[in-house]
């Protein structure tokens, strides 16, 4: 795989993990006993590994000038096996949390393992994990299949892939030690913050000069999903994590934001997370594997472009709903409830586009269970989106706000929409990668299809049942006026929705299991497809050669 | 002129709201323009042929 590289790559790879190592060192040095010191210690060793392996083929020959008639895809099934593994660290660690509000004892009394130090490692784990390297992995699948064209070169893909991960680990080993700014999402401190920036510019410039490669006129939709995707979430993570550090060998820093400016930057983050990386990048997956897998075009390319530049503007403006009945200013609450009401419209025309073009082809949804995941990735689409844009009304917040409803409404989306969508645009994918028929066993998609959907279910009716409960719990007034129920009463009442939660979230995760097992024995026991289609996807003979090596 | 809170609520107010519809449109003549049409419809068959599934090279 490294091979791959040409000689000019393979030496500024080693030179950028050479510096990587030195900075690895100097934080370390610098940071002594502050936890900065510890991720010094792991940037040291995890750029150390790299070198090791970049090194260890640096005088190897050049690799065959006939690459350049292939599409990159490596970088996209490291990416891949990345996501599995988080998956499994993110969901994991999610169940344990989940379980930790049910039996609290789980936390076993020590510092790492409280659960507020858990959840983050749960959140960052799935999210950015997870659902990041999914994003990663697919957007160089289709950019270069919608493009025709290859990546831009092959070492910047792989400092994304690398460089991101590092991000992650830091982040999430940083949680354990209790590292965190205090913001949801963007718990990280400066310096991992920083680290971000530099991969995800590499990231926007290395997609932006494979685009202008491309061989087709038009920008397929699915590229504008995952521009606007890499794009906004840049500008999210720069304008929302400006802080001052307290000094350049310790980990902790302060925003530049206070009181309720903070409060509305967080959730302008916030909830354009959820629109940029959690939605904007996952339709890019939507309208590209829905229509490969169902072997039909999208219901309506038009409809798919007035959503997509709806969800761009709308999006923008909804994270004030996170602030209601708080200090910010009315009219500022009722600006975010009123685009949240909006949304519904471009929300509810992407649904029904991926719904529409399947019309016809439910045979095909009976059948394959990859496909039925895209399929009940956009239900849940659906589902979410009217939820959120009804949870956002003022008065119906003031129910839901701070309650388990809250939990069951990020859930439907996280678990129905993203993990099913991310799945079903797996299982496409992986057998195309990796040049097979089909995956491994087509009955374990099955069960894992199954094990997820009941998986979220339950989680997501538990949650409404236990939020909607506490929410009317906390509201509910005797005759002399003060509140009915003490909160350890509120608490006693969840706790069976708790036990459901957990058990919802393990059959989840038990999905996830079963789709490793057989992503790994459909990269390495399922023998290569020898037919015409997969020999279509190698190169196009002749011109190739003139491009001299190094290029 | 002072710029106070209530100026720039106003300017929010009065043109956020005009230039959103702004844009709507400009949206909306882009998709239904009749010489666009082809151009999206080959862009949403064109992923789906699969003969020709590699990259162009110089």
């Amino acid at each position: 795989m490294i091979r791959q590289l040409t000689s000019g790559e393979r030496r500024s790879a080693a030179t950028i993990l050479v510096a990587l190592v030195i900075v690895g060192l100097a934080m370390a040095a610098a940071g002594r006993a502050d936890t900065l010191g510890v991720h010094g210690a792991i940037v040291f060793l995890y750029s150390l590994v790299l070198l090791f392996l970049v090194l260890s083929v640096i005088f190897d020959p050049e690799p065959e000038p006939s690459r350049l008639s292939q599409y990159y895809d490596d970088p996209s099934k490291v990416g891949i096996v990345l996501t599995m593994i988080w998956a499994i660290f993110g969901m994991g660690v999610g169940v344990w949390v989940a379980a930790q509000l049910a039996w609290p004892e789980l936390a076993f009394d020590a510092a790492w393992s409280s659960f507020g130090r858990l959840r983050p490692a749960h959140t960052t784990g799935v999210i950015f994990g997870f659902g990041g390297n999914a994003l990663i992995a697919t957007s160089f699948h289709v950019l270069q299949r919608t493009s025709r064209a290859r990546l831009a070169d092959q070492l910047s893909p792989w400092f994304v892939v690398f460089g991101y991960n590092l991000f992650c680990i830091l982040a999430v080993s940083g949680y354990f030690m209790g590292i965190t700014q205090s913001k949801e999402y963007a718990e990280a401190e400066w310096y991992a913050d920083i680290w971000l920036v530099v991969v995800w510019v590499t990231y926007f410039v290395l997609f932006i000069r494979t685009l202008a490669r491309r061989k087709e006129p038009h920008i397929y939709v699915a590229n504008w999903y995952y521009m606007a995707f890499i794009l906004v979430v840049a500008v999210l993570h720069i304008v929302n994590n400006i802080a001052v550090p307290v000094s350049l060998t310790g980990a902790k820093s302060y925003s530049i934001y206070s009181g309720v400016q903070d409060a509305m930057v967080q959730w302008w983050y916030g909830h354009n997370a959820v629109a940029f990386f959690l939605t904007a990048g996952f339709l890019g997956m939507l309208y590209y594997y829905l229509p490969k897998r169902a072997e039909r075009p999208i219901f309506s390319y038009r409809l798919s472009i007035i959503s997509f530049w709806g969800i761009t503007f709308f999006y923008m403006w909804a994270g004030s709903h996170h602030l209601h009945y708080t200090a910010l200013p009315h009219w500022v609450q009722t600006l975010g409830m009123t685009f949240s009401v909006m949304l519904l419209v471009p929300s509810w025309a992407s649904a029904g586009n991926a719904l529409a073009t399947l019309n016809g082809a439910w045979h095909k949804v009976r059948d394959d269970a990859t496909l039925r995941f895209i399929m009940v990735a956009s239900v849940f689409y659906g589902l979410t989106t009217f939820e959120g844009s009804f949870l956002a009304i003022r008065p119906v917040n003031g129910l839901s706000h701070y309650t388990d409803w809250t939990v069951g409404h990020v859930h439907a989306g996280a678990l129905g929409w993203v993990a099913f969508i991310t799945f079903g645009s797996l299982y496409s994918v992986i057998p195309w990668l990796w040049k097979k028929k089909a995956m491994y066993s087509a009955r374990l998609v099955e069960v894992h299809f199954w094990l997820a959907l009941m998986g979220t279910i339950i989680y997501v009716f538990a949650m409404w049942n236990s939020g909607i409960l506490q929410g009317l719990m906390w509201r509910t007034y005797n005759d002399s006026g003060t509140l009915a129920f003490s909160f350890l009463e509120t608490v006693i009442a969840m706790h069976p929705y708790y036990i459901a939660r957990a058990f919802g979230g393990l059959l989840f995760l038990a999905g996830a299991i079963v789709g490793t097992y057989n992503l790994y024995m459909t990269i390495r026991y399922t023998p290569e497809d020898a037919t015409e289609k997969a020999a279509g996807d190698l190169p196009v003979p002749g011109r190739g050669e003139a491009v001299a090596a190094g290029e | 002129m002072e710029v106070d809170h209530n100026t720039l609520v106003a300017f929010a107010k009065s043109w956020g709201l005009f230039y959103l519809i702004a844009f709507a449109i400009v949206v909306l003549v882009y998709v239904f323009w009749p010489k666009n049409r082809k151009k999206f419809d080959d862009a949403k068959k064109s992923i789906l042929d699969d003969k020709d599934d590699k990259p162009w090279q110089q």
